[in-house]
């Protein structure tokens, strides 16, 4: 894959980029749901590795979380659109040298700003913990070499018109780098106080609500169609996904600061537009349900088609639960509680994670003309990860009401955190469950690159049978 | 082909995406710009000093470049007993200014006039150090900064000779350790409006975070709330046991040890062997020894006492 770094775009074959992405983001994975295992330990048994400052839960925390965010999701991402905007445009990709140097810039800045992380090395701001000269780069290396890739592609495109998922990936592209540039502000103006308060929950729920959210909805768009042959449901819906997305999801950043001296007004205002986020919410499940009208045995037969609709599924819970758990009349309940940590997985492992991992298993196969090498080790990276989340969410959702309940009640807090071991176990159990199927995952894909059956030329790979 | 077709699509995402940045961004910042400062705002700018988060002056967040807060009994200049004990803070040469000095605007109408005419904040360098005390609100005037050094002649060298190092508190560099150690993954700094008032105290005000960076409220709460810990158990010996291994003093906490923050040698200089700790603590958890090993005392200028500093000024 280096190899091309150097090499002359045209002589670089198709989808390299979206590859050499694929393959860093399941790695990303791997080592996010590693860490995110080790600090579930930690937090069952507080004395499990300790002494050291580079195995305690305050400097490892956040490199899972960013691990997950900037590696896993983002790269799969970025593998997504590289493999489906230009198969969506009948074109090849803008420039795959870009590609290449885009993912490889990518993988040196996170490791690069994790180390730092890992060290204590930190801004101190929730979700934006990069210290700054690592958010300029991930601004000048990462994001805006992503959004001129996927700009020009469509740009440069051969069909008449844009598809939906094009829609989301070209505004979530431009938006990302709107919502990283100004809400790391108060880093690069060093702006202090609640402005600074503010403006880090402004970044945590746009980087979410502009980025994560629709182009992982996005992603679903072009697989369920693509896989199952049915055309998409209706394109009417999908704009008012798109423009919901866009009007509703933008504005409730204040509802994550609802016990903060905001003003009133601001927090009433992001209260009612969290609410409005079940217009997109809706708008997308519904469409892709009546989208999978007739080929629901896909829903069971096939790997990517069962990926995208757990997502999906999970999506329901998961705006049922962001709609309202930020309403003043819940939120006094549950914040700071671990229903939000579990709400915050179900966003990202549950509903994203499923979506994406669709998107990287029909991209790969698709892309290296190879079918999945293991049929057998696609299922258990799919129950393995489907059950190891229901119990991480599971047991968070009650732990984050005992803790509620103890916040109401009074009840001194110590005996709050012995309520709470038995989940905090299960929790552990459940974190691991997911990084044991992402190391089969590593391994399936590998091996299907190194021999998985070859897909002619003008077929897709779930048209195969598998051979083993 | 291009995007001419999508002409109108492209003038309403602007101006959806800009109407939305400026009913979160605009129109809160007018709200936000004034707020005036508290005295507890005064206070923890003036601890902290210029960021308690990564930046130039401390760029491997040791601590390094931070004011420290001390009680002064004396003038520093004349010997004379004060009044009454005041607390100062002394901004050694070379550790940058806190906020208000170059941007005395974030201090909020009236105390940003009081304090630059009044108080001579703007006679502050980095290169010479300041000392600053509060002067508190009196009648209908609010509390203000004042910069000792232009009016009272106070040097932050004397000053530091002048106090026995029980009354200098090393709270900036604390909360720098508060900030790398992670401690605001689990504690909040953010008392609820609801039943928190009984257990964790009071709320924040409005104007109690002028200046401050990071505020560090956090999010998820593993651990009780810190903001108000410091009137809750004001024991520095508790502190430094619940440090060293959190469950000498609460065998159900969950919380990490930061004995590493001891560093290699204890307040006699006496090189600390954990190995030998952490064998005897492992023989008392087992029965084997009726009594864990003691705790050493941290060094004058280690990385424990500057947190426990810190979390002892959260009053």
């Amino acid at each position: 894959m280096l190899k091309y770094l150097f090499a002359k775009n045209e002589d670089i074959p198709a989808g390299s980029a979206a590859i050499f992405f694929g393959f860093s983001s399941i790695v990303w994975f791997v080592i996010g749901t590693g860490l995110g295992s080790f600090n579930a330990a930690k937090l069952a048994f507080p004395d499990f590795v300790t002494g050291n400052e580079f195995f305690a839960f305050g400097h490892m925390r956040q490199v899972h979380v960013h691990a997950v965010i900037f590696g896993w999701i983002s790269m799969a991402f970025a593998m997504a659109m590289m493999y489906i905007t230009p198969a969506l445009g009948n074109t090849r990709l803008w420039s795959e040298k870009l590609g290449m140097w885009n993912c490889f810039l990518w993988n040196v800045g996170l490791s690069l700003g994790l180390t730092l992380l890992w060290a204590g090395i930190t801004s101190g701001r929730e979700y934006s913990d990069f210290p700054w000269p690592i958010d300029l780069y991930i601004a000048c290396f990462i994001a805006i070499p992503l959004a001129t890739n996927v700009w020009m592609t469509v740009l440069t495109r051969r069909t008449q018109g844009i598809y939906t998922t094009n829609w989301f990936f070209t505004a979530a592209t431009f938006m990302v780098i709107i919502v990283f540039v100004v809400g790391n502000t108060p880093e690069f103006f060093h702006l202090t106080g609640l402005t600074e308060a503010y403006m880090t929950w402004w970044f945590a729920h746009n980087v979410l609500g502009l980025w994560i959210t629709p182009v992982a909805a996005a992603i679903a768009y072009y697989t369920i169609p693509k896989v199952t042959g049915n055309p998409l449901y209706s394109h009417r819906i999908g704009h008012l996904h798109f423009w919901s997305v866009v009007v509703f999801y933008s504005t409730p950043a204040a509802h994550h600061l609802m016990s903060a001296p905001l003003p009133e007004w601001l927090k009433s205002f992001a209260s009612v537009e969290g609410v409005l986020i079940l217009v997109p919410a809706i708008a997308f499940v519904s469409n892709i349900m009546l989208t999978m009208q007739g080929k629901w045995n896909m829903f069971v037969e096939n790997l990517e088609v069962r990926f995208t609709v757990t997502g999906c599924l999970l999506a329901i819970p998961l705006n049922m639960q962001g709609g309202f758990q930020q309403t003043r009349a819940i939120n006094w309940y549950v914040h700071g509680t671990g229903w939000i940590v579990a709400h915050a997985h179900l966003a990202l492992l549950g509903f994203s994670t499923f979506l994406e991992g669709a998107a990287v298993y029909l991209g790969l196969q698709t892309l290296m003309k190879r079918k999945l090498y293991s049929l057998t080790l696609g299922n258990m990276h799919f129950w393995l990860l489907l059950i190891g989340f229901s119990i991480y969410w599971i047991s968070m959702t009650i732990a984050g009401l005992i803790q509620g309940a103890g916040k109401i009640y009074e009840v001194p807090y110590i005996d709050v955190v012995i309520a709470e071991h038995p989940y905090m176990i299960a929790r552990w159990i459940g974190g691991t469950m997911v990084f044991i199927s992402n190391v089969l995952w590593l391994y399936n894909m590998w091996m299907t690159a190194r021999e998985g059956t070859v897909v002619p030329v003008g077929r897709m790979p779930h048209e195969m049978a598998y051979e083993r | 082909m291009a995007f001419r077709e999508y002409k109108v699509g492209a003038r309403m995402f602007g101006f959806s995406l800009g109407t939305s940045m400026c009913i979160t961004i605009l129109f809160p910042s007018f709200d936000m710009r004034s707020a005036v400062s508290t005295e507890v705002a005064l206070d923890k700018q003036l601890v902290a000093g210029w960021d308690a988060g990564w930046n130039l002056s401390d760029p491997l967040m040791t601590g390094a470049n931070k004011p420290v807060k001390v009680l002064l009994k004396n003038d520093p200049k004349t010997g004379q007993p004060l009044e009454q004990p005041t607390s100062a803070y002394v901004y050694p040469p070379g550790a940058w200014m806190p906020n208000a000095v170059g941007h005395p605007n974030n201090l909020g109408a009236g105390v940003e006039g009081l304090s630059v005419n009044q108080g001579r904040i703007g006679e502050a360098k980095k290169e010479g150090g300041a000392v600053f005390v509060i002067k508190a609100a009196q009648g209908g005037q609010p509390a203000y900064i004042e910069n000792a050094t232009a009016t009272k002649g106070w040097i932050p060298g004397d000053v530091l000779k002048s106090v026995p190092d029980e009354d200098v508190a090393h709270i900036g560099a604390g909360k720098t350790m508060f900030v790398r150690e992670g401690c605001w993954w689990c504690h909040t700094l953010l008392p609820e409006q609801t039943q928190d008032w009984q257990v964790f105290g009071a709320p924040p005000m409005l104007g109690d975070f002028n200046g401050e960076s990071p505020t560090a409220f956090g999010s998820d709460r593993k651990g009780p709330d810190l903001l108000h810990v410091g009137s809750r158990n004001a024991s520095k010996e508790w502190m430094m046991l619940h440090f060293f291994n959190p469950r000498l003093v609460q065998p159900h906490s969950i919380m990490p040890r930061f004995d590493y923050l001891w560093g290699s040698v204890d307040a006699n200089g006496q090189k600390i062997d954990y190995d030998k700790w952490r064998a005897e603590y492992t023989d008392y958890r087992e029965g084997k020894n009726p009594t864990p090993p003691d705790v050493p005392v941290p060094a004058k200028n280690s990385e424990a006492r500057a947190l426990i500093d810190f979390i002892l000024s959260l009053k």
